[in-house]
């Protein structure tokens, strides 16, 4: 890949100073005695930020709306900022967007950069000491207290090297300006940091906003950072034919959505810990084809959950003897386990002095003074001091505010009984850590048709390439709410916005798509298919599938009432729903929305798989139904109602059929529909083609079947027991017919079979194949309720052969 | 004092495992003069297909392993012989309460047998305030560390009922403490927290104690369980303080060793068992045979 791709942007000036001018500076109002990104001590603009604030100004106030609102819609249909699935408020975020980008110099980013590898490079040093030789601690830099009583510090990691020498090779760091215009590091973040997505997605978001600009105003990309990160992934594999993958936490992790989002763009697997099994000490994917090897993991799984033999025998998230592999090094994981202990709240009050002891410098960056509560002079500073103090548990990772633990703020306590701070320091000092509240400078943020100033902090990200630390050029500033610029201000929620590096030179323009360069083209071999995404493809396609068939016994029983039928034809069907377990009280019932919602829990295992589109059509379609139980009376609203959701669920298969590739996922997926499509004709028709069944069942039959046209045509004739079977069991021509979809199901296990041994055959396809040679060779006479009864409960059974075949 | 030592833990499960993984933590240690492991061997059944043998942090012996084909249970065995020789020297040096702040404060030793990794609270021992209070209740001004040692395990063993049926492996500290019973997990869980709470370091100790037959009876194969106790950190001088409170009494030539950790997450004798589906049985013999009994005349 080149950074050279693409066209070469120019340096010229971006917008022509109009007649509006700079009309947004003009009327910003910068807060007194506070730093301000956009302003400068003397009022003027910092370099930079001209280009952006040019572009405003000449914007209507209706245009800035309509620029505003694609960001935004582009954030909702991306989903990433959604919180996890299941929650009330998914479609509110945390964070909300705040389009006008932080605009930092280049010089300004410099600082920052190299900074921030400076501490990244000391923090690896620290690491490597605490699991290895302790000479911090021997050497008197470190309490001994403050890492034996750790719970980061993960004594398993102690004594082992990780393989390729390093524990560090993704980091983050929040970062304010301080009153004196310099940069100070707010917190690191280097067990498992998120947020790189959110960078990522802010930036896209933000192009949509400002698309002619951005392309002008010589930003630094994002994309050759993560280029690089995705190289230096691959170089780490210690064998050239296993696979580097993300391991998350699941779907229940506030920021999962983050993970698929950055696992589909750098096309990496996003696995849990029971997808992966260790095996000989290696560390392997279950997948549809058998274990195949895994040796880098980008680790978002905090470390004491990974392994429930060797740190939280609770842990239901791990995969047992993942310590092993490591151990023998076997795997390399980004980062390693147990470098969580570097953000521990108390240990900033030591890093000045270890950067001195180990490096013979000063840190470039300064981290906030910090103050450990054990030392007796610390105390004593600490207690006198204590209104310009946030004090807080020592051996945390998180602040003091995002603890449910007692912390005191500016001398005010907070989740205590005590009622003064001094007695409540004395008596836990040994447990406490305090910090020097600071404040922040401010950036401008556009509200009511002007820009107002609020507090901001910076998210930095850096990745260990083959030739050092790279820094993202960009990341993300959080946004406070108010005019209020301490630091802790930022604890009552904001807002986030894009960071831009502006260069005074133009800039390359690197993107994730390979260039020629990258000598003879060759198509890369698809993945093999983790066990556990197959089985929810295969099951989202059984209750897609079963929705929809639940919805055209509704749609036909609705019509019949609102029609004024009763009697045992409606009687059948609602028979026929609750052997489904649908239970048809309401106008929309509950089962339904049960079924539905079963698809989308599916569905949500696994976005790192779906098209975005694929996925707003489902959660649409779940949304509408929701709402329709609301307001849905019985009768022809509700036939109507259940037409509407029937079309949705067609839309959502049309994305899947013609937009998804053919690998193993859309086999497993498809294989899910034929078969439960299967089984509810075979079930429908074992009802309602029966000699016993009520007068009219055979047209209910191809009704439900969606038939009745090709009925018409064919036959010509009213419908009887042996033309509704002919057309809805054993038409090979028919997708409603049983026979067309064992045909389908013959097709994808053959497809998906073709390079097992031969002579070797599974139960699954044994199955399908007597199955599908039943239904070609019966006549009509001879597929009685009986024998559609025993098909149907060989088609049920394919379920579970199928898992025995390929979700090991 | 040497002994035979004779192991067998096993678990049955009610339907087959496809998988399983491993850590035993049963084979006594060898602590130097105090505590030498003559010979040890620890079979497996069935016999894994991967095998590790290792120490941990704090110097345990683990024996990690893994079965990648289907089995009905796993059991483990062991026979050992242990030469124990713990001097009955009355404990010297022992720092008065008030002061062991200081000394630990000062230490810089992140070696697996430093007081610092056995301060804070731990997987199976909160920080408590009721066991805090009870602790505290027994600490006379003046005290040396092995004092409180001494005066907190014999009020656990006054005001707690030993019961075999009361509590579970699983059951919490504070829940045994709050209806005071429970069995020598318990009792030893309890007192770590009482330490703890007033700042003495504390550890768990998991091991073998030898049982005497009731006068005129023979010993019982078989009969014998894996025991714990615990011990205390008193000062640099005087060291670790091993105590049973179960027995209220120091730790003596009838208890053998076979691992310290912070509570007994650290050195259950065996972990991965597979817990829930159709459920599993699980027996445990233990057999302490006293060889040779030279410090019995003394």
């Amino acid at each position: 890949m080149s950074d050279d791709a693409g066209p070469a942007p120019q340096a010229r000036s971006v917008t022509p100073a109009s007649a509006a001018g700079r009309s947004l500076f003009d009327s910003y109002r910068p807060l007194p005695g506070v730093p301000d990104e956009l302003c400068d001590a003397t009022g003027s603009m910092r370099p930079g930020w001209a280009p952006l604030i040019d572009h405003l100004s000449s914007l209507t106030q209706k245009d800035i709306t309509e620029a505003f609102g694609r960001g935004e819609q582009h954030l909702a249909d991306a989903g990433v900022f959604f919180r996890k699935y299941g929650d009330e408020n998914a479609a509110s975020r945390d964070w909300p967007y705040s389009p006008v980008p932080v605009v930092l110099a280049q010089s300004d980013w410099d600082t920052i950069s190299d900074g921030l590898i400076q501490r990244v490079s000391l923090l690896e040093r620290i690491a490597a000491d605490l699991y290895g030789p302790n000479k911090l601690v021997a050497d008197g830099h470190l309490p001994a207290q403050i890492i034996a009583s750790n719970p980061e510090w993960l004594r398993p990691m102690v004594g082992v090297k990780p393989r390729g020498g390093h524990f560090l090779h993704f980091c983050a760091f929040e970062l304010g300006r301080g009153p004196d215009g310099r940069w100070w590091v707010l917190q690191d973040l280097t067990d498992a940091p998120s947020g790189a997505g959110f960078a990522l997605e802010n930036r896209i978001a933000t192009t949509h906003v400002f698309p002619d600009l951005y392309g002008e105003a010589n930003v630094h990309r994002l994309a050759g950072f993560f280029d690089g990160f995705r190289k230096a992934l691959r170089g780490l594999k210690g064998d050239p034919a296993s696979r580097s993958a993300i391991l998350t936490p699941g779907p229940l992790t506030d920021t999962y959505y983050e993970q698929a989002y950055i696992a589909r763009y750098l096309g990496l697997p996003l696995l849990e810990g029971g997808d992966l099994k260790v095996t000989n000490d290696r560390l392997h994917v279950r997948t549809i084809k058998g274990l195949i090897p895994i040796d880098v993991l980008w680790r978002r799984m905090d470390g004491m959950w990974s392994d429930p033999l060797e740190f939280r025998g609770d842990s239901q998230l791990g995969t047992p003897g993942l310590m092993s592999a490591i151990r023998q090094g076997h795997v390399t994981m980004v980062n390693a386990l147990g470098v969580g202990v570097l953000e521990t709240q108390a240990l900033m009050a030591f890093f000045p002095a270890i950067s001195r002891a180990l490096t013979g410098a000063d840190l470039k960056l300064p981290n906030v003074a910090t103050w450990w509560c054990g030392g007796a002079s610390e105390l004593d500073h600490v207690t006198r001091h204590a209104s310009r103090m946030m004090i807080g548990t020592a051996l945390t990772t998180r602040m003091p505010y995002e603890t449910a633990s007692p912390h005191a703020i500016g001398g005010t306590l907070f989740q205590s009984d005590a009622v003064q701070v001094g007695p409540w320091l004395a008596a836990h000092a040994p447990d406490l850590m305090a910090k020097e509240l600071v404040t922040l400078s401010t950036t401008p943020v556009y509200e009511d048709g002007q820009l107002v100033p609020r507090p901001m902090t910076l998210r930095v990200f850096l990745a260990r390439g083959p030739d050092g630390w790279q820094v993202m050029p960009g990341g993300f500033a959080r946004i406070g709410a108010g005019r209020d610029t301490s630091a802790v201000s930022m604890r009552r929620g904001g807002a986030v916005a894009d960071v831009w590096v502006v260069s005074d030179t133009p800039v390359p323009t690197p993107t994730l798509l390979a260039s020629a360069s990258d000598g003879p083209f060759r198509r890369a071999t698809p993945e093999a298919l983790p066990s556990r995404a197959a089985d929810n493809l295969f099951w989202l396609g059984r209750y897609i599938e079963r929705t929809e068939g639940q919805l055209r016994l509704l749609r036909a029983l609705h019509g019949r009432r609102s029609e004024g039928a009763s009697g045992p034809l409606l009687d059948t069907i609602t028979e026929q729903l609750a052997q489904h377990g649908v239970k048809a009280d309401a106008p929309i019932p509950e089962g339904l929305r049960r079924t539905l919602g079963a698809a989308v829990q599916a569905a949500s295992q696994i976005r790192d798989r779906f098209s975005v589109d694929g996925w707003a059509a489902l959660t649409d379609m779940e949304k509408t139904l929701t709402r329709m139980q609301a307001t849905t009376r019985a009768g022809d609203d509700a036939a109507l109602a259940t037409g509407v959701l029937l079309r949705k669920a067609a839309g959502f298969s049309g994305l899947t059929h013609d937009n998804m590739y053919r690998t193993a996922g859309w086999h497993f997926l498809t294989m899910g529909r034929a078969l439960e499509r299967a089984a509810m004709t075979t079930g429908l028709l074992a009802r309602l083609a029966d000699r016993a069944a009520p007068d009219g069942a055979l047209d209910l039959a191809i009704e439900i079947g969606d038939s009745i046209i090709v009925h018409r045509q064919r036959y010509a004739t009213t419908a009887t027991r042996d033309t509704v079977i002919d057309l809805l069991a054993l038409d090979s021509a028919n997708p409603r017919a049983v026979r067309f979809q064992l045909d389908v199901l013959l097709a994808r296990v053959t497809d998906l079979t073709a390079d097992a041994p031969l002579g070797h055959m599974t139960d699954f396809e044994r199955g399908v194949r007597t199955l599908q040679t039943a239904f070609a060779v019966h006549a009509v006479e001879t597929l009685d309720t009986t024998s559609l009864q025993s098909a149907l409960s060989e088609v049920l059974a394919l379920s579970v052969t199928l898992n025995a075949a390929f979700l090991h | 004092m040497i002994y035979d030592i004779r192991l067998i833990i096993a678990t049955d499960y009610a339907g087959a495992a496809s998988t399983g993984r491993h850590l035993v933590c049963v084979m006594p240690r060898d602590l130097g003069p105090e505590q030498r492991l003559v010979a040890g061997l620890l079979n497996l059944h069935p016999v894994p297909d991967q095998r590790h043998d290792r120490t941990d942090f704090f110097g345990n012996a683990l024996v990690e392993f893994a079965l990648h084909t289907p089995h009905k249970g796993v059991e483990v065995s062991v026979q050992a012989r242990v030469a124990r020789m713990v001097s009955q020297a009355p404990i010297i040096e022992a720092l008065p309460l008030a002061t062991l702040p200081y000394a630990l404060a000062g230490c810089r030793d992140m070696g697996p047998d430093s007081p610092v990794h056995f301060c804070a609270a731990s997987a199976r021992v909160p920080r408590d305030a009721a066991m805090t209070r009870y602790a505290l209740s027994l600490v006379k001004p003046g005290m040396t560390t092995a004092d409180a040692v001494l005066a907190i395990g014999h009020a656990l063993n006054t005001d707690m009922r030993f019961d075999s049926t009361a509590t579970t492996v699983d059951t919490p500290a504070e829940e045994a403490f709050a209806k005071r019973h429970g069995v020598c997990q318990d009792f030893s869980h309890i007192m770590i927290a009482c330490l703890r709470g007033i700042g003495v370091p504390a550890g768990y100790v998991s091991g073998y104690l030898r049982t005497q037959p009731p006068p005129g009876k023979p010993r019982l194969e078989g009969a014998d369980a894996m025991h714990a106790w615990v011990r205390a950190w008193c000062g640099p001088q005087a060291g670790w303080l091993a105590f049973d409170p179960t027995n209220d009494r120091i730790a003596d030539n009838s208890h053998i060793v076979v691992a310290y950790g912070r509570d007994y997450a650290d050195v259950a004798p065996i972990r991965g068992i597979l817990r829930g589906s159709g459920g599993q049985r699980s027996r445990q013999s233990v057999d302490v045979i006293p060889l040779l009994s030279g410090d019995d005349a003394n």
